[in-house]
């Protein structure tokens, strides 16, 4: 994985509650065995209409939404499935970072383990990123901060071990083979 | 020692290196349950690092979301949805074979929905750790296992080292006092207790029900429960085991035999959270309170009494959720007609929700207009449904009796729901477009779902309690 340490971009905002994995990527293009792709279908049934085309009012549809790759998201984002099609996908589309007052935990750990920046602020820093799409905010991972335009700053708290992996580009993988003796021991000790 | 909860004893004893402020602990996984749908990357990954699986006796593997549910025509050809399903499942065959691990392919006796087929073999077992690349893995808490979903990344590491990264979640009580009334089941009672605590209600907990509900209930209610913890947005569900748990587990293919059965229910029974254990939050439910509980909304918090009427909208998100279920805020819930009826999935695909599906429609005619899907959980519930004549049931309303399988709960398998059609499903999820694209789902038991069919719109199942066709035809 590639070191992640700071992001300097603009947000686009989905301010909806509650937007699960199956509105992120529809189960239907599930039946992918390759991690890559999956970005041309993320937000499927929001992004287009019916009949294929894009609906001009959501909000990644938008001129000003091209090129932002931090998504400001309404609170509990990525709730539902398992699916790490949902980071794939969003990553895949161009997004970086997904900030948000609360985010559902499995989404939380799949988005980090593949670079995708899951933050949570607190309620009142989200209200005003929500009220304010477009904004140019630089994250810093290593220093925990997010800096808005004006100078302003959220501060953002990241599991220390989540954060080491980005900013030093780990894989957990890596590290877990790396406990192979204690599992050894572990696996003897409870031998039925 | 300090009094400790359910939860801190199952975490104790599968903890491989504690975790510290730096890093997260190494967390020994018993059972590690796999489907076609979120393991093709993670072998590709293995194969990619020259990595094998380190204790492929752990894993056991099955297909069931992107499987079709109508048999194979005259040549032996499954009809799945794409050829992009096929090749999934063909996937996962050819990925169990290179690495060794054990397949309930797609002709075995035992195939199912992964979370149906683990406890009927008795491979879920109280005390265990237990992982699948599937939300509800929750389900298998019903038998005192620490059981989560996890992603694929995560599906790769338990692969190649049989361990996860992980922190501790928070120990919260779900206390379900008293008991359920007649006529109100399991699911009721979870989508009462989701509507209470909300869907994020319990993000970063493990949440443990308790109380006389909850022992109350038979083992297969108890997994109904714990499936839709994650609609909480719980990691886990767990209930601690007890004398329903290992009558149910007892004599089960996988389950312990002989004295080793003896052993493990000795310890079996020490799983339960001391008396003075303290939770990081708890919740009392009085089961009493509870009636026929449906979804109206858009996500499974938004549930009302059967006898409830549509909530006015608090928000503009409220209101599109109305919208998108084409309900009108203060029109009564009941009535509401229904296109499609659901019964099966994970959440309800049980042999005893099949029952209490037939219990409704014994008799009766699934009503002019409705189509109706029954699909049972496992090939195992299917024969078992079968021999007691329950397919007979389903087949003589005029539902559809399927081969087992997620079908219209996720749709990836070409079962779904119409644009703008309204389906009452036993299923865990009514997010927008979950049963297809437009598709509108409103979540009930098996007995709610029954009762839907047959009034054709959305009815209280109690009328329909019994073999008395004539007096539910005039509550009809």
């Amino acid at each position: 994985m590639k070191p992640i340490r700071h992001l300097h971009a603009r947000t686009v905002v989905l301010a909806h509650e509650n937007i699960d994995t199956d509105r992120i990527i529809p189960a239907r293009y599930l039946t992918t065995t390759s991690r890559a792709g999956l970005g041309q279908h993320a937000f499927q049934d929001w992004r287009y209409r019916s009949d294929g085309t894009p609906d001009p009012q959501f909000a990644l549809n938008r001129p000003e939404a091209s090129g932002a790759s931090i998504l400001v998201a309404g609170r509990n984002f990525g709730c539902g499935s398992s699916r790490e099609h949902a980071p794939w996908a969003l990553l895949d589309a161009g997004i970086r970072a997904v900030i948000s007052s609360e985010i559902a935990d499995i989404f939380r750990s799949n988005a980090l383990k593949n670079g995708l920046l899951a933050i949570t602020v607190e309620a009142a820093e989200h209200r005003y990123l929500l009220r304010h799409p477009g904004l140019e905010l630089r994250i810093d991972v290593v220093a925990g901060l997010i800096t808005l335009p004006d100078g302003g700053r959220f501060a953002f708290a990241l599991d220390a071990f989540a954060r080491h992996c980005l900013i030093e580009g780990i894989d957990p993988l890596g590290f877990l083979l790396h406990a192979d003796a204690a599992i050894q021991r572990h696996e003897e000790q409870h031998a039925a | 020692m300090a009094a400790r909860t359910l939860l801190d004893k199952l975490w104790d004893a599968h903890q491989v290196i504690a975790e510290t402020p730096d890093t997260p602990g190494v967390m020994y996984v018993d059972l590690h349950l796999l489907h076609e749908v979120t393991s093709p990357q993670a072998f590709t990954e293995l194969r990619e690092r020259g990595l094998r699986v380190r204790r492929p006796a752990r894993t056991l593997a099955t297909m069931d979301h992107s499987t079709p549910t109508l048999p194979a025509d005259a040549s032996g050809v499954l009809p799945y949805v794409t050829p992009a399903a096929a090749a999934q499942v063909q996937q996962l065959r050819s990925n169990c074979a290179e690495f060794g691990i054990e397949l309930l392919d797609m002709a075995s006796a035992q195939r199912g929905i992964v979370h149906v087929v683990g406890p009927e073999l008795g491979a879920t077992q109280p005390g265990m750790t237990i992982v699948c690349g599937d939300s509800h893995t929750s389900t298998h808490g019903a038998f005192g296992a620490l059981a989560f979903g996890i992603g694929t990344s995560e599906v790769g590491h338990v692969l190649a080292t049989q361990c996860l990264l992980q922190r501790k979640p928070r120990a919260m009580a779900v206390e379900v006092r008293g008991r359920l009334q007649p006529g109100v089941g399991a699911k009721d009672l979870v989508l009462h207790i989701i509507g209470r605590i909300g869907v994020g209600g319990g993000t970063g907990c493990v949440i443990e029900y308790r109380g006389e509900a909850i022992r109350a209930l038979s083992m297969e209610e108890r997994m109904t429960v714990c499936n839709m913890s994650i609609e909480a947005g719980a990691r886990a569900g767990m209930i601690a085991p007890d004398a329903t748990t290992f009558t149910w587990l007892q004599g089960r293919p996988r389950a312990p035999q002989g004295a080793a059965w003896e052993r493990a229910v000795a310890s079996w029974q020490t799983l339960h959270s001391d008396a003075d254990a303290r939770f990081e939050r708890s919740v009392a439910i009085d089961a009493g309170a509870v009636r026929p509980t449906l979804s109206y909304g858009t996500h499974p918090g938004m549930v009302l009494d059967i006898d409830a009427h549509v909530p006015a909208a608090a928000d503009a998100q409220a209101q599109r959720a109305l919208d998108y279920m084409g309900l009108r805020a203060g029109s009564a819930l009941a009535g509401t007609p229904v296109d499609v009826v659901f019964v099966g999935s994970c959440t309800n695909g049980r042999l005893s929700d099949l029952r209490a599906a037939a219990a409704v429609l014994r008799g009766r005619r699934v009503a002019a207009g409705v189509r109706m899907l029954v699909v049972p959980g496992s090939a195992a519930v299917k024969r078992a449904a079968e021999q007691e004549g329950l397919d007979a049931v389903f087949r003589a309303a005029g539902a559809e009796w399927r081969e087992p399988g997620c079908s219209m709960c996720i749709a990836m398998n070409g079962d779904f729901v119409a644009p703008g059609q309204l389906a009452v499903s036993t299923s865990n999820r009514n997010f927008e477009g979950r049963q297809g694209p437009g598709a509108r789902t409103v979540l009930a038991s098996p007995a709610s779902a029954a009762a839907a069919a047959v009034a054709g719109c959305i009815a209280d199942p109690r009328a329909y309690a019994g073999d008395h066709a004539g007096a539910a035809e005039a509550v009809a």
